[in-house]
């Protein structure tokens, strides 16, 4: 369905930080921001929720150090027991010292490119993926805010226009999304 | 001038030294009655003393050296929990005298069975300490002790009594002086503070050494520093105090935990893995004296400095938690404490030491009095810094 959708373009993030502030006080929700690097404080005055990444770092390192316990063990007790320097090597515990830096580097390995590749997946933003991004100025100098009509259906579309003038918007640009 | 000292905190650190003296004179009473009439006593003492007197006195200098690192790095969050930092490092004079009496004494006792190489009788017949005896002789360690003293009390003087003055006279003068001391200080800390752990720790293992004993010793002691400073920052908030820190200056002070932590278990696994994979005699001694006699302290004692911070303290809900960063502080602070008993216990009395009244009496009688020292020390100046150049940054400080 096709939906209306407004692009508020300012050309500070103080003061989209405040427009912002302002229209949510009145009651508009703002569904998202557009913006060449973060504004600091944006997040809880357009009501985005806090990221879950970092549970999924932790799942993902425990993923790392899990595996590269099982592994070691495998290699290097039960299907070929190595012998280094003369250590005991009947069992893992006999030998887990000299494992313990590679399964610390493991579990970073998994931990950070797990998060990184959830980040540009959740992002939409893998290599080759199409810009989503409303306006290319968003890459450079400017902030655009984006409202939805239909969030927003206790206000006229004209109503919101007037409040958006009122908050020192330099462009105001309406689009139709699919 | 804002803060006083409860009622409640003074009778409670009385009550701490009360019970403190009380365990000490029953750790003696025990130890001449039931071990070998107290013919180990001085050397227990002495050690314990030794212990307590370090473990607060290296408090005290993290304190100072964090906040250098906050004047040289042109840090603006810390300024509203200034004054805590202050008030933790205005312990630094109580504990050098500590340390400087306990040094003569043993000095004075030649070694006292703690530092074996202070008796000329007992060098003789070891070629080791002879060849060793060009650094550690009793002159050159009062030297060196006596410098790194010196110049500790210097520094913090100097940054304290510009610190008052900034509230009178404001202005970025002062800042930037303090930038220049401070980064002089840091180049100073960095090496001494190793050396200094090799004196005083270190060579209670006279035969052993180890050049990465000096950062373990100073990553305990800045992960101790930052306990008492993240309990002493909610105390206060608790109290109603220190209006101006929000959650945000919690949380970055409980980071700073979380980090001492991993440095200080980092420091501690790199000594040891090394160790035990040269598995060359004259080094594995230190570790093996404190597996055969302290296994379930020396073990015990890393996992949970290493374990309860990192699970407990990881995400970001915890560092902002009143109850969950005073639970684990408290604990891993014991923790730390119980790391310099091993190290210099594990040393000197081996398999004769133990934990027994003496010792809690003694750290309780020293936590009670460094509690009280600090809190007095609070009571001396503005809880907020009035003329820091940072200190609207720090009060806008959002993360």
């Amino acid at each position: 369905m096709a939906e209306k959708v407004i692009y508020a373009m300012y050309d500070d993030d103080d003061v989209l930080k405040d427009g912002a502030k302002k229209l949510v006080a009145k009651g508009v929700k703002v569904a998202d921001v557009f913006s060449p690097f973060p504004i600091h404080g944006i997040d809880p005055i357009i009501g985005v929720r806090h990221t879950r990444l970092g549970i999924m770092a932790f799942l993902y390192g425990l993923t790392g150090l899990t595996l590269a316990t099982v592994g070691m063990r495998y290699f290097m007790i039960e299907d070929w027991p190595m012998n280094v320097g003369g250590k005991p090597n009947e069992t893992y515990l006999d030998n887990v010292l000299a494992f313990i830096p590679i399964t610390f580097e493991f579990t970073v390995l998994c931990a950070a490119h797990g998060m990184a590749i959830t980040y540009l997946l959740l992002n939409k933003t893998l290599p080759g993926m199409p810009a989503s991004n409303p306006d290319p100025r968003t890459t450079d100098d400017k902030f655009v805010m984006e409202l939805r009509l239909s969030d927003n259906s206790k206000f006229s579309e004209s109503e919101l226009m007037s409040m958006l003038n009122e908050t020192g918007v330099i462009e105001v640009d309406q689009k139709e999304i699919h | 001038m804002e803060f006083t000292i409860s009622s409640k905190a003074k009778t409670l650190t009385l009550v701490l030294m009360i019970l403190g003296i009380v365990g000490i004179a029953l750790g003696a009473w025990l130890e001449f009655s039931y071990h070998d009439n107290g013919a180990r006593f001085t050397q227990r003492f002495l050690g314990n003393l030794l212990i307590d007197s370090f473990f607060f006195f290296a408090i005290g200098l993290g304190a100072l050296y964090f906040l250098a690192l906050q004047y040289a790095t042109e840090t603006g969050w810390y300024a509203s929990v200034k004054r805590v930092i202050e008030g933790v490092a205005g312990y630094l004079p109580y504990g050098v005298g500590f340390m400087l009496i306990t040094l003569l004494t043993i000095s004075l006792l030649k070694g006292a069975d703690i530092y074996v190489w202070m008796d000329p009788e007992h060098v003789k017949h070891d070629e080791i300490l002879t060849a060793k005896s060009v650094y550690l002789n009793q002159i050159f360690f009062w030297v060196r002790t006596l410098a790194y003293m010196a110049v500790y009390m210097i520094f913090w003087m100097g940054f304290k009594k510009r610190s008052l003055l900034e509230d009178k006279v404001g202005g970025t003068d002062i800042h930037f002086k303090n930038y220049r001391k401070a980064a002089v200080f840091l180049v100073f800390f960095a090496v001494f503070s190793s050396t200094s752990a090799w004196d005083w720790i270190m060579s209670v293992d006279a035969h052993w050494y180890s050049t990465l004993f000096g950062w373990y010793v100073f990553a305990g002691m800045w992960c101790s520093t930052m306990i008492v400073l993240v309990t002493l920052t909610l105390y206060l908030k608790k109290q109603g105090y220190l209006s101006k820190v929000n959650e945000n200056h919690i949380h970055d002070l409980g980071k700073w935990t979380f980090a001492t932590s991993f440095l200080w278990s980092y420091m501690w696994f790199s000594q040891y893995m090394l160790i035990w994979y040269a598995n060359i005699p004259e080094e594995v001694t230190y570790h093996l004296t404190r597996i055969e006699h302290f296994k379930g302290l020396y073990f015990g004692m890393f996992f949970i400095n290493f374990a309860f911070p990192m699970l407990l303290l990881m995400s970001r809900d915890a560092k902002r938690h009143a109850g969950v960063l005073t639970a684990v502080g408290l604990i891993i602070f014991a923790g730390h404490w119980v790391d310099v008993y091993l190290m210099i216990m594990g040393g000197s009395m081996g398999h004769h030491a133990y934990i027994g009244a003496l010792e809690i009496g003694m750290a309780i009688f020293f936590l009670g009095f460094f509690i009280r020292v600090i809190l007095t020390n609070l009571t001396k100046a503005p809880l907020t810094p009035v003329n820091h150049p940072f200190l609207d940054e720090s009060i806008h400080h959002e993360i």
